[in-house]
């Protein structure tokens, strides 16, 4: 039942009446839009469980156990979070086929890019070659890319760009607390992209997404900046409640993947391929078991190589999918991010 | 219809082998999840949200970090189940 409000009393009309002599017009978009193109970034550097438990007091059985994760990279000296991006950036151009002028939209997902300001978007765009293209980042951690895929292909739809390209990348390294066995074995560093554009069929379904600010706290920064100044608190690194965080991804994300199907009119059965964020080897496998997916849906599990890369891990295991055959080109895809703020989007994809 | 401590004793060695393959004899009120059985962290949420299904009982996180034993676990339910 639509809702009834009770109309205000019309605000007596004070200043100048409006001219009423314009009329705004649209631009049409495309009616459909897909993924054109992936492209991944791993550092170069291959960090082993032996080399996190020289700091950490840990062993590699525990960590193998715990998370699936046998090696993770680490990026370079001075490689930032735009030099990642630029790399995965430049083969989604690529594998897309379009130039990079054509790109009219930068959205970066990190929460790992060291400046409150300017967004790492820019600059990305500058070293692209998409000069001049709107851009900006957005924050919301693991969630990020496929919240980055649903402002995308929206806008696409809506006119508002033609291409887009949407960017998750990470230097979790530099956030990370190398001695809290919560976290110092999951966290791991890298760049995943997707060039979103125009297509005569549609290629991104609806997304499902929301979140739980009730549950602020369980993956969070320790302190806030201002905290870490007027208090000299130390680097403030992200903490995580696991176990909260585990009942919550596995119980309370298989029912948003299965929304995110319905929505798309897609059946579990019709997938090629489950792309989860790379959380936690354990928590993919229980999030599988919850979701009954047949034996023949390909599950990315990116994480065992390249840990925990947050909004990185989404892209990064797809195209890892794409490169190695180990899914379909044109298949269809359901992805689905989570993390801190209990943020979470779904949506199914064909992949490009 | 409540269910007796030993019902639900039966109830949760089944969860408990179905999650780690442990044999259900070996769970016990006695034995702790992490030091006996090496039940690790997230094993045990698993168990926790199985048991929940089961026995139509809440258990929050908070909860959780108290339940040692597998007596501690049936007394938990025991006192809650059907709340």
């Amino acid at each position: 039942m639509p809702l009834r409000r009770k109309k205000a009393p019309a605000p007596e009309q004070v200043g100048p009446k409006p001219k009423g002599t314009g009329k705004i017009t649209t631009r049409p978009g495309s009616r459909h839009a897909a993924v054109l193109g992936v492209g991944a970034y791993r550092p170069r550097r291959v960090v082993d469980n032996h080399e996190i438990c020289e700091v950490l007091d840990s062993t590699d059985e525990w960590i193998r156990e715990r998370s699936g994760i046998i090696t993770r990279h680490f990026a370079g000296e001075g490689e930032s979070v735009i030099d990642m991006a630029e790399a995965a950036a430049k083969g989604a151009i690529e594998m897309a086929g379009i130039a990079p002028e054509q790109i009219g939209c930068v959205i970066v997902a990190t929460v790992t890019h060291p400046y409150q300001t300017p967004a790492a978007g820019p600059l990305l765009a500058v070293r692209i070659g998409a000069d001049g293209a709107a851009a900006f980042d957005i924050s919301a951690a693991c969630a990020g890319y496929c919240h980055g895929v649903a402002l995308a292909s929206d806008m696409v739809r809506g006119g508002t760009t033609e291409y887009a390209l949407v960017v998750g990348v990470e230097r979790l390294s530099d956030f990370t607390d190398p001695t809290d066995r919560g976290t110092a074995f999951i966290f791991a560093d890298g760049a995943g992209a997707a060039v979103i554009g125009p297509s005569e069929t549609e290629g991104i379904g609806p997304t499902i997404w929301g979140s739980d600010g009730s549950q602020w706290d369980v993956i969070a920064q320790r302190d806030s900046w201002l905290e870490v100044r007027d208090q000299d608190l130390g680097w403030p690194a992200i903490v995580m409640q696991g176990q909260t965080v585990f009942r919550w991804a596995v119980w309370g994300m298989a029912p948003v993947a299965k929304r995110a199907l319905d929505a798309a009119g897609v059946k579990i059965e019709d997938l090629d391929a489950f792309i989860p964020h790379q959380a936690n080897m354990r928590i993919i496998d229980a999030m599988a078991k919850q979701l009954k997916l047949p034996e023949d849906v390909v599950i990315a599990r990116d994480i065992a190589t390249t840990g925990n890369t947050s909004a990185a891990s989404v892209p990064l295991a797809t195209e890892r999918l794409i490169r190695e055959g180990l899914a379909p080109r044109g298949g269809l895809a359901l992805q689905l991010g989570f993390g801190a703020g209990l943020s979470y989007a779904a949506q199914v994809i064909r992949l490009p | 219809m409540a269910m007796t401590e030993q019902e639900i004793l039966a109830g949760l060695a089944e969860i408990v082998n179905e999650e780690t393959g442990l044999d259900a004899e070996s769970v016990q009120l006695d034995k702790s999840f992490t030091d006996d059985l090496d039940i690790d962290s997230l094993s045990m949420m698993t168990i926790v949200v199985n048991a929940e299904d089961r026995f139509g009982v809440r258990i929050p996180d908070e909860e959780v970090k108290n339940l040692a034993t597998v007596g501690d676990a049936v007394s938990y339910i025991a006192a809650n189940q059907d709340a």
